[in-house]
């Protein structure tokens, strides 16, 4: 008996470690010494001695113009993608789930855009903003705007590309979320004389409650941390004068972590922003799971 | 009646397959720029091409070019992923079986602990991860910045947390039953989860496979952190920003690249379109 327990034993930690050990190498340690690295100042070239500097990073981060700036326009970015990714993915999943030709075709090219890499959809992004809308503008008579040279309009850009990119996917939690709406609630509903309006106000939207939490929090998590499009549709963008200093324009928060390190050469700094930026995330996701969930109906 | 709801569904349809090509449109006209020379691009990007043969032209060009090193970045990111793939499904498949079977506090622990990292932003990690990569292959002798191995164990790290989550849900409501009389009949362990658990979870495999192969085709910070420009192993994503970094004005090449970027992931969701949209929905449901 006991031999084949510890022999259970045995094969528990044969199977475990290898995902264990990679987990630790790449997530646990590197966790560990990011905490450690934001109270220091480590620079991260190879640098003989590490100094503790207690919370001077945390303070630095919070008088740092850039990043003051890219928690702005994220926070702006976020709210916006929430709206526009929702609002055209729920009109979209109520579009495909009537009975439309086509829509299996329709649900496919909605949905390609998220298998493709943010990076590539930057670039291609890019062209269409400076080559070819200014074409069009041009063809129809409107004045021709450069949107990546404007700070406010390359932002307006980076929301618009979300929307392209990630309203498909949204749309198929809706779709799941629409057809698990029971087919004899809504005929109920109907002979009892709710018109169409009543039922998907008063049955539908409640029974999807679940797929909204969803798609807010998939949303929420997603815009905050957007990197691969900025990078590549707008990278740091154009000047800007924010709190008497001339700043990057779109530089959305995981871009102006990455560059306090890449360009300004202050990883200390940068880890702690990228702590703050890690809690903010935290908080902000429980607090919009609650909000939301609390809406929820039980049938 | 039946008449205007026929006609209703007919402006929906007609509606519907616009708002789709619409969605299309920015991928069209990489196809038709693609085929054009770069003054073409510019003078009149809306345009059809004159002449397809252009394209081919284009394409020859980025796929023979040193400089984006097209054909071993093809390869490389064919490599990443499909061993990502393998390793991430399997011990993940492993580590969930075991950590859900054994029902102790030790298993109880680590299963908190993977499923808790999903919520850690990539961004508090990365830097330390070089520099851990970088000591601690120093101290094994192994490479593990710029080289397959590093990038293969990173994949695996970050990989297994959502995996190891998905695998336990599906083991769970597998009967232990099962598993008890393969044991009577002189199964060891390990052949236990072979044979008989690793098969039965296949559409978990199947979910897997597609959310970390997306996730890991398409990735750039990880592979321009851990492999760095430059380096002998670069990954399509690597490959065309290095290329837009240098030649960002010249937008038939440009187009040409991101054509052939585009080919191997649109083949791929044509071709498996069902599982691949439920895959990705039913990882985020859970």
């Amino acid at each position: 008996m006991k031999s084949k327990k510890s022999r259970e034993n045995g094969t528990f930690w044969l199977f475990v470690m290898p995902a264990l050990f990679a987990f630790c190498m790449v997530q646990i340690v590197p966790m560990i010494m990011g905490i450690y690295y934001s109270f220091t100042d480590w620079s991260a070239s190879a640098q003989a001695k590490i100094n503790f500097v207690g919370l001077a990073n945390y303070a630095k981060a919070f008088q740092d113009p850039t990043f003051l700036h890219s928690a702005q326009i994220t926070t702006i970015y976020t709210i916006a993608s929430i709206i526009l990714v929702n609002l055209i993915g729920f009109g979209l999943a109520l579009l495909v789930t009537s009975k439309i030709k086509a829509r299996n075709f329709a649900r496919a090219a909605f949905f390609l855009p998220n298998v493709i890499g943010g990076i590539i959809l930057g670039y291609i992004w890019q062209f269409l903003f400076n080559n070819l809308f200014p074409e069009i503008a041009g063809a129809l008579g409107l004045t021709k705007v450069l949107w990546l040279a404007n700070p406010d309009l390359a932002l307006g850009a980076l929301i618009i590309v979300n929307a392209w990119q990630y309203s498909g996917y949204i749309m198929m939690i809706y779709i799941a979320g629409i057809q698990n709406v029971p087919n004899e609630l809504l005929e109920a509903a109907k002979i009892d004389g709710a018109n169409a309006w009543h039922r998907f106000k008063s049955i539908t939207i409640p029974m999807i409650m679940p797929s909204f939490t969803i798609s807010l929090f998939l949303t929420l998590t997603n815009s905050f941390k957007q990197f691969d499009v900025n990078i590549s549709l707008t990278g740091p963008g154009p000047a800007k004068l924010y709190m008497g200093k001339l700043i990057n324009g779109t530089e959305l928060l995981a871009q102006n972590i990455s560059n306090t390190s890449l360009v300004g050469r202050d990883t200390a700094l940068a880890q702690s922003k990228a702590i703050i930026f890690f809690v903010v995330l935290v908080v902000f996701s429980l607090i919009q799971v609650r909000i939301t969930s609390r809406k929820e109906v039980e049938l | 009646m039946t008449n205007k709801k026929n006609r209703n569904n007919i402006i929906a349809s007609i509606i519907t397959i616009i708002i789709a090509l619409l969605f299309l449109f920015p991928l069209f006209m990489v196809l038709i720029n693609a085929s054009k020379t770069n003054s073409a691009i510019t003078l009149t990007p809306l345009k059809m091409p004159d002449n397809w043969a252009l394209l081919f032209k284009n394409i020859k060009t980025i796929w023979f070019d040193p400089n984006v090193g097209y054909q071993k970045a093809l390869f490389s990111s064919f490599f990443v992923t499909t061993m990502s793939l393998t390793l991430i499904t399997i011990c993940s498949a492993m580590a969930a079986w075991a950590i859900q079977r054994s029902q102790s506090k030790k298993s109880t622990f680590f299963y908190m602990m993977f499923v808790a990292a999903m919520v850690i932003p990539f961004q508090v990690v990365m830097f330390p991860l070089v520099r851990w990569f970088n000591v601690l292959g120093s101290f094994l002798h192994v490479q593990l910045l710029r080289s397959y191995i590093g990038i293969l164990i990173a994949y695996l790290g970050f990989g297994c947390s959502l995996s190891i989550f998905m695998f336990h849900g599906f083991v769970k409501s597998i009967p232990i039953g099962i598993e008890e009389a393969a044991e009577i009949d002189g199964a060891s362990r390990p052949k236990v989860f072979f044979s008989i658990i690793l098969p039965i979870l296949k559409p978990t495999v199947v979910t897997v496979i597609i959310l970390n192969g997306i996730w890991i085709w398409n990735d750039y910070l990880l592979p321009f952190l851990v492999l760095g420009k430059g380096s002998p192993v670069q990954t399509i994503p690597l490959a065309v920003a290095n290329f837009a970094g240098a030649f960002l004005k010249q937008w038939d090449l440009m187009m040409a690249a991101i054509l052939l970027a585009l080919i191997p992931i649109v083949i791929v969701f044509v071709s498996l379109q069902k599982h691949i949209i439920k895959g990705m929905v039913d990882g985020s449901i859970k």
